[in-house]
């Protein structure tokens, strides 16, 4: 890999109330979440980035190619952009079948159209839905339309895949197996990938790292583990900063990372996530006794205060923070490198397929 | 459940009588009409002249107002320039105008001696006035805003996201517009043009003062009718008046959702 490889964007947006500057760089291979509250500018970047929004200036560079200069003077049209997006709406054309759909990227760029219809029903296929190549999309279901757009997304073999909240409009029922299914295709997908969302999960099961987005600036970023043993904001805090772990279900027994075993309350089977909100790990001087079903000795790795919260990095059999309180963390006289019980409800434990 | 509001007799009775005004010549119309001698009165040959003459003008009309008034419509809805609310402005004045002094206007400009018709003459020996082509830009002239009012509307409320997401495909400008753009907005623009063909059928006053009433040249339906009536030979007049109302009737009934929703 070479410096000029991968997506390396300076962008600066002004668009009524948003101020945007971003400073993102991504490697080839990797996939970036986006993450950050309504109204932080996450699509405005995504955006720009794909040339469909003015950048008031900066410069986006992939693979060595400037897309965007604004000093230079220089600005490739989105339509001449090696890019790919796939957005929250699914946005695919009413008028067209799937397979009309997945083939008009390649139309567009000059594929005969016999071969593009040869690759779009390729591509149909590949995401599971070739039985509906015939199909217009009022006639797919939510999933089976998001998966057609980012079927029609790949069929150009973009060095840019870009992802607006892909999995924002699916109902909860779908989701799961979206997410799991996108990773896949993420995975398979070369070049660089940026995904847009607002929820940790879909960031942690699709990002290889983090960019956390508030009010137009970057606040934090950095890989999920990073991010929640010292989340630099309360809204990192709030909604990145749930320890997250991939693991294997089996009944009410979750086998994460390390060979740690988690109960939890749900049944599930197969690849997990799973999600401990901090508040609800609870610290003690002695192994407290009564119906908490996840126990285990530990020691403070690092003691951070915020405000009247202390977050209490754990090591241990598997890492973890904990949220206590000030008065709490007094009491326990908490220091780095001292011992712990450790204490987390089976009932606050969030498993989620991954 | 809202309640029923009571109908107080000074309303009642203006409204009636407003009903009434409007639907009773057309009553009258259907009434008087001979309809035993219909077919006889459009098939004769003055009748079916003006027939296929009128015909012949409102399709060309049309064709001249899409032509030209689908691109005017797409840069007022899309491309910001200065002067654009002006242009707006213009557009419906052919709208409100008497149709007489369209016609008026027409001459002055695309006449012999007009603005712009002495070029077309000196160069292509082209002259409009008492043309059939003439009769056509008249017709064109008033029906053109009725176009350009419906696609810009069209093109300024049609989904964008839709034009966004073909150009991340690699579709440039003309391709979005012929393959996302104008399938999706073609209802309306549908629309659009059968109400400038329906106008640019019963135009009167703009064709028979920039075009003349020549028979056989650019005598259409309505300007015939007139003949007939000053000729005193109602019977026929309003067989010809019969096929006019029945074409507005019909482009109602087709564009009722669209046109009356939206009015």
């Amino acid at each position: 890999m070479t410096a000029s490889d991968g997506l390396s964007a300076e962008v600066e947006v002004r668009l009524g109330a948003l101020d945007l500057r971003v400073r993102l760089a991504v490697a080839p291979g990797e996939t970036v979440a986006v993450l950050g509250p309504n109204g932080a500018g996450k699509t405005t970047l995504l955006r720009a980035l794909a040339g469909l929004h003015d950048v008031d200036s900066g410069t986006v560079v992939l693979d060595g190619e400037v897309l965007e200069d604004t000093a230079g003077g220089r600005r490739v049209p989105c339509e001449q952009r090696s890019v790919g997006m796939v957005f929250q709406a699914n946005l695919l054309f009413p008028h067209m079948s799937a397979l009309e759909n997945v083939a008009f990227g390649l139309r567009a760029r000059g594929v005969r159209k016999g071969e593009a219809r040869r690759r779009a029903g390729d591509w149909l296929d590949r995401v599971g839905l070739a039985a509906h190549a015939q199909a217009t999309p009022d006639r797919l279901s939510g999933g089976e339309a998001q998966r057609v757009a980012l079927a029609r997304a790949l069929a150009g073999d973009p060095r840019l895949l870009l992802l607006d909240e892909p999995l924002a409009a699916l109902d909860a029922s779908v989701r799961g197996a979206m997410r799991r299914e996108l990773r896949t295709h993420l995975a398979a997908a070369p070049g660089v990938r940026v995904v847009v969302t607002h929820d940790a999960v879909d960031a942690a099961a699709l990002a290889d790292r983090l960019v956390v987005l508030e009010g137009g600036r970057v606040t934090q970023e950095g890989t999920l583990a990073e991010l929640t043993a010292r989340p630099r904001s309360r809204y990192v805090a709030d909604l990145v900063g749930v320890n997250l772990f991939t693991g294997r279900a089996d009944g009410t027994a979750v086998t994460v990372t390390g060979g740690f075993v988690l109960t939890v309350a749900e049944q599930a089977s197969g690849d997990v996530l799973v999600a401990v909100p901090p508040r609800a790990v609870t610290l003690h001087h002695r192994r407290p006794d009564g119906s908490p079903r996840n126990v285990w000795e530990a020691s403070a790795a690092a003691v951070e205060h915020e405000g009247d919260r202390v977050r209490v990095s754990l090591a241990g059999p598997v890492a973890i923070v904990a949220e206590v309180t000030a008065a709490a963390a007094g009491e326990l006289a908490l220091e780095a490198g001292g011992p712990v019980w450790v204490a987390v409800k089976a009932t606050e434990i969030d498993v989620f397929p991954a | 459940m809202s309640r029923r509001p009571a109908l107080s007799p000074a309303v009642a009775v203006p409204a009636v009588a407003a009903g009434a005004f409007l639907a009773l010549p057309l009553a009258a119309l259907v009434w008087r009409a001979p309809w035993a001698a219909l077919w006889s009165d459009l098939t004769d040959p003055a009748a079916r002249t003006a027939l296929r003459l009128s015909l012949v003008c409102s399709l060309w009309a049309t064709v001249l107002a899409v032509g030209l008034g689908l691109p005017l419509a797409w840069a007022l809805a899309r491309v910001p320039f200065p002067g654009r609310r002006l242009v707006r402005a213009l557009v419906l004045v052919p709208l409100v105008l008497p149709p007489v002094v369209g016609g008026v206007a027409l001459l002055l400009a695309l006449g012999r001696r007009g603005v712009v018709g002495r070029y077309l003459d000196q160069w292509f020996s082209l002259r409009l006035p008492f043309t059939t082509a003439g009769a056509a830009v008249a017709e064109a002239f008033v029906a053109m805003p009725f176009l350009v009012l419906t696609a810009e509307a069209a093109f300024r409320s049609a989904d964008r996201r839709y034009e966004d997401a073909a150009r991340t495909l690699g579709a440039g400008g003309w391709t979005v517009f012929r393959r996302v753009t104008l399938p999706l907005t073609w209802p309306a623009l549908a629309a659009g043009g059968l109400l400038a063909w329906a106008r640019a059928l019963g135009e009167f006053g703009a064709t028979i003062t920039f075009a003349g009433n020549a028979p056989g040249r650019t005598t259409t339906i309505p300007l015939q009718v007139f003949l007939l009536l000053e000729s005193g030979r109602l019977g026929s007049a309003l067989a010809l008046s019969l096929v006019l109302l029945a074409v507005s009737v019909t482009v109602l009934a087709v564009l009722r959702d669209r046109w009356l929703g939206a009015l």
